[in-house]
């Protein structure tokens, strides 16, 4: 991967890890649209959509619910987008390898997510007294202290899974021994299946929607016939 | 923080009873507070959530309380909402006008303490409620919708982020709006349908795009091959039946992870046992 693709990625994952949490919430951050623009800074937008498809239904299953750890999928899916955008969505294997790195790097993403939790509340103890007494400068100051650092996590966080999976991708794909077309239908699989689950736990508890879910199945599948 | 009332002019009537009008906010301070609030949650931590974030978006109204900023009633009301407080994020805006309001008429310390933290339970449950397990899932499965049609990757985009943040917003304008207009008598004016029922609408209608989509990004994403396509369909509903009961802590992104290890892991064996 070129010098310029890793900062210019480097700097958008930044800007989409700040997105889940801390400024603005646009869902900038969600799988499919993240990969898209990674795909797209690699000049395969249409990988990216793949790879934010696929994603997006691995990440159904987890709502940004407050206090509550989840993946941290907005630098996750631009490296995610990058990498099959890259290679190209009928690399073979291409697509298994990049939800893999995807969904690992989603996943230690949540746990940096945490770490700054932490230090945030550290700084918070440390200017307890200032906002207590009302100091504007402790309660702005900490704000974008805030900011600042979760830019700065999600920008690492990008860099480092690029120059972890690119090579290793890179690897992998030299020596995928699986047939193509299988190893798309395992990850999407995979993936629908997670979303599958998902669905069913989110509505159910929901009057009536298990019907409206099993008419659009029916739907979904009469119009998938066709196309 | 003392718990003295302050003695504003406006003290007197605002304690005991809501003016039928606001007090005026300058438009570039609601501007100013409608751009914090989408920083609302930059500095979340355990140890107060939402806390600072709620002191850093009223800070510009509360530059209007007697003695300007930096006057005592400014640093105590500063340092009284930038403490503990928890909520949706987007619904905290209804939190920070209605809070704003009740500072600049003059409110008692403790009643503003009461309701605040009165606030944080509805404002949290509702919230989470409608955007987090309606609004997105909805928004996610009609992008995904739009992708098993055929739709590119502008046409994905612009549908997901536009109709997304027309709600989300739009949700944000309303809770400053609808906070600032009613005060310390906002609870009124959460019982609005669409906070009431709108979650459940929303479910159903999600379910339903949930049952079109997952076929239709399915066939998108494996391609023409319909034995394919047939076999990972009925997979897929055999597979999703599980997850569905897995406990809370395997979540399905941990298996899936798992998964798609052991396929990489297969597919390499594979090429060495080929070569």
């Amino acid at each position: 991967m070129p010098d310029f693709h890793l900062v210019s990625l480097t700097a958008v994952g930044a800007v989409l890890g700040l997105d889940t949490v801390s400024f603005p919430q646009a869902m900038l951050s969600r799988p499919i649209v993240a990969s898209t623009i990674g795909g797209a800074m690699v000049g395969d937008p249409v990988a990216g959509l793949l790879a934010g498809a696929a994603l997006e239904l691995v990440a159904l299953e987890t709502l940004p619910v407050g206090a509550s750890r989840y993946p941290e999928w907005g630098s996750a899916s631009i490296v995610g987008g990058a990498l099959l955008g890259s290679y190209g969505e009928t690399a073979p294997g291409g697509l298994s390898v990049t939800l893999f790195a995807a969904i690992a790097t989603a996943w230690i993403g949540g746990w940096t997510m945490v770490q700054m939790r932490g230090l945030n509340g550290l700084m918070a103890r440390r200017f307890r007294v200032a906002i207590n007494a009302g100091s504007p400068t402790a309660v702005v100051g900490l704000q974008f202290a805030g900011l600042l650092a979760d830019l700065l996590r999600g920008g690492l966080l990008t860099l480092t899974a690029l120059l972890v999976f690119e090579p290793l991708m890179h690897a992998t794909l030299g020596v995928w021994g699986a047939s193509p077309r299988y190893s798309r239908a395992v990850s999407i699989g995979v993936a629908a299946s997670v979303a599958s689950g998902a669905v069913w736990k989110l509505f159910r508890g929901t009057a009536g929607a298990r019907w409206y879910l099993l008419c659009g199945l029916a739907l979904g599948l009469v119009v998938m016939t066709f196309l | 923080m003392t718990a003295q009332r302050r003695t504003t002019p406006t003290a007197p009537q605002a304690a005991h009873a809501a003016p039928l009008s606001p007090p005026t906010l300058p438009v570039i301070i609601r501007v100013q507070i409608a751009i914090r609030l989408f920083m609302i949650q930059s500095a979340w931590n355990y140890e107060l959530l939402l806390g600072n974030g709620v002191g850093f978006c009223i800070e510009p109204a509360l530059r209007r309380l007697p003695g300007g900023k930096g006057g005592v009633a400014y640093r105590e009301a500063l340092a009284r909402e930038s403490q503990y407080f928890n909520a949706h994020p987007y619904l905290a805006a209804v939190a920070v006008g209605a809070l704003a309001r009740a500072e600049l008429e003059g409110a008692q310390p403790a009643r503003i303490e009461r309701f605040r933290t009165a606030l944080c339970g509805p404002l949290g449950s509702v919230g989470d409620r409608l955007v987090w397990a309606g609004w997105l899932p909805f928004c996610s499965l009609l992008a995904l919708a739009a992708y098993g049609l055929g739709a590119g990757p502008v046409a994905v985009l612009l549908l997901f982020l536009g109709l997304y943040n027309a709600g989300h917003v739009g949700l944000r304008a309303w809770g400053l709006s609808v906070g600032w207009r009613n005060g310390m008598r906002v609870a009124s004016a959460l019982a609005v349908p669409v906070l009431r029922e709108g979650p459940a609408h929303l479910a159903r209608a999600a379910a339903l795009v949930a049952g079109i989509a997952l076929p239709l990004a399915l066939g998108r994403a494996i391609g023409p091959s319909r034995a394919v396509l047939g076999a990972v369909v009925l997979i897929v509903a055999l597979m999703g039946t599980l997850a569905a009961r897995l406990p809370a802590w395997l979540q399905g992104w941990r298996l899936a992870l798992g998964v798609l290890a052991i396929w990489i892991a297969y597919s390499l064996a594979t090429y060495t046992v080929v070569r």
